[in-house]
């Protein structure tokens, strides 16, 4: 019994997620290999070796592979998938993308965003965006996963030693190719990665003010920032900033909502954060029932003060 | 060119679920059921596509129990001209696998050149049906959608990936799936719900299509998430700067 983990990455580097990836690998039992899939991508590879727990890392490079292509990725994975008994993804864009076209070429089922390996065949996962845990069993041979990072620690990324292999990349498969990318250019972190959130509702009003009272406040925590669906539908925030059962599913350290009443939505989406802070002015509002820490005040107040403060 | 576009019936997202006593599912008995709304995306971009030339013909596809008729019904008032619903048993438990197994049975048959789907459903949070369709049917595929442009027989599409966005071009036919910047759905008229029941609606068996669809995957236990330990309020802003620095630890 061995697993294998598809490394996210950025052929210079290992993305943090499969770090999380490689500690779920490990609870499924028996050895843990990476395939770092890419092109110049032997720093990556070399990076995957280092990771505590993998005991070997198979290299494949071509330009075919550069941009994560889910129709060449996935080929990739087929050409090694009968050698394992689990194949486990970072439950990220890449892996979700990825993850299901090799399970149905390989005629199994796929479990999404594991929170937990209860044993070898037996996972638990959020369904109704984390409002109710399902464990489920896998009766298919091969158990192919997408790991949600934030249900297992990081596998420590240095201190290993695992030998790379060099395995051939296939051939182009010649039915999409990449045009271009735009990549948020913006120090801020990541939403769905972020150690620190603040959020904004529709009590900020405008996008000017929802920019002016919210981005000082990510500035000084360094912080991404997130909004409540009725902040992005009111135009206040990009849609790429919603935090919810429809929008992004976040669960950092901290979480900072300022004017979000809280509707069911919205909390299905950051209820997992380590610990809530809500700044609200409505004594009422649902998100003091989630909160850690709830402070009843005009936000445009309190938002500044906060600010000076830290 | 005709445009297949897979619909769910999902319980209504505004319903906070409640998980059984037994820990055997969530209470869904008497519940509010909608379409997936990623669906209705999906929906609203193909309708979108047959009005600008690009598609001849939109047909909804549901996969489940009678009562999806109602959800292709929907699918119908926004545009869609006809529906497709592959009926199973109440009792079945439905996985993405096998509905990706109807729908290439469907996809062979109606040769569809675009295939939309929702990028996941709101009530098992798989996102997998397209991506798997994609693979059944050995076609290209670009998920997480925000815009899309047909042209020559390929499709240009913008892709939400983490931290950004990303184009790519694919060769049709190929499976799209959507995230919620493609587009806004149109509301629904009286008009066009009562033109939507006249509009062709064909059911089909599991097996009229020869797809196995048992279930591969076992639900042992639902249980209630961990419950959030009761808050307390703070005075003022030094008090929640203090809390957070010293007894949270988090900044």
């Amino acid at each position: 019994m061995s697993a294998l983990v598809i490394a996210e990455h950025d052929n210079a580097s290992i993305k943090g997620a499969t770090l999380n990836t490689v500690t779920a690998a490990l609870a499924c039992g028996g050895d843990v290999h990476v395939l770092v899939a890419g092109h110049n991508a032997a720093a990556a590879a070399a990076a995957a070796a280092q990771i505590v727990g993998v005991s070997k890392v198979i290299h494949a490079d071509s330009d075919s592979l550069a941009h994560g292509l889910a129709e060449n990725v996935a080929a990739q994975v087929l050409a090694i998938a009968a050698h394992y008994s689990h194949i486990l993804f970072p439950a990220t864009a890449a892996g979700k993308n990825v993850a299901p076209r090799v399970a149905a070429k390989l005629d199994v089922a796929q479990i999404s965003e594991i929170t937990q390996v209860d044993s070898p065949d037996t996972f638990e996962r959020p369904i109704y965006a984390g409002n109710a845990i399902a464990t489920v069993q896998c009766t298919d041979a091969i158990k192919v996963l997408t790991v949600r990072a934030t249900g297992f620690d990081a596998a420590a990324a240095t201190g290993g030693s695992a030998a790379v292999e060099s395995a051939e990349a296939l051939a182009d498969s010649g039915k999409s190719s990449f045009k271009g990318s735009e990549i948020a250019k913006n120090d801020r972190p990541e939403l769905t990665a972020a150690k620190i959130i603040v959020s904004g509702g529709r009590a900020l009003g405008s996008a000017e003010k929802f920019n002016e009272v919210m981005t000082p406040l990510a500035d000084k925590l360094g912080a991404a920032i997130g909004a409540s669906r009725a902040a992005v539908d009111a135009g206040y925030a990009a849609n790429d900033l919603q935090v919810g059962q429809t929008g992004k599913i976040v669960a950092p350290q901290l979480y900072v909502a300022c004017g979000i009443s809280g509707a069911i939505q919205h909390l299905a989406g950051m209820k997992d954060s380590k610990v809530i802070v809500a700044i609200n002015k409505d004594p009422e509002a649902p998100i003091f029932s989630v909160a850690d820490f709830g402070l009843e005040a005009d936000l445009f107040v309190a938002v500044p003060e906060l600010v000076s403060a830290l | 060119m005709k445009i297949l576009v897979p619909v769910k019936r999902v319980v209504d997202y505004n319903v906070k679920v409640r998980v059984k006593s037994d820990g055997t599912g969530v209470d869904i008995a008497n519940v509010k059921m909608s379409m997936n709304p990623f669906d209705e995306i999906a929906i609203e971009e193909a309708v979108r596509l047959r009005e600008k030339g690009v598609a001849s013909e939109v047909i909804a596809v549901s996969c489940g129990v009678t009562q999806c008729q109602e959800t292709l019904r929907t699918a119908m008032a926004i545009g869609a001209d006809r529906g497709i619903l592959v009926e199973t048993p109440a009792d079945l438990d439905l996985q993405p696998l096998a509905v990706a197994k109807l729908l290439k049975a469907l996809f062979d048959k109606e040769q569809p050149g675009l295939m939309i789907l929702g990028k996941q459903a709101i009530d098992d949070d798989c996102n997998q049906t397209g991506q798997m369709l994609a693979a059944l049917a050995d076609v290209s595929q670009a998920t997480f959608a925000s815009k899309i442009e047909i042209a020559d027989g390929k499709a240009s599409v913008t892709r939400e990936i983490d931290g950004g966005l990303e184009i790519l071009s694919i060769t049709l036919p190929a499976v799209v799936t959507t995230d919620l910047r493609l587009n806004e759905p149109r509301y629904v008229t009286l008009p066009n719900i009562m033109k939507a029941k006249k509009k062709q609606l064909d059911i089909f068996k599991p097996e009229d299509l020869g797809v196995d669809v048992t279930p591969r995957i076992k639900t042992l236990k639902v249980s209630e998430p961990a419950k959030r330990s009761a808050g307390i309020k703070v005075a003022d802003v030094a008090t929640l700067v203090d809390k957070l620095k010293n007894v949270a630890k988090v900044i």
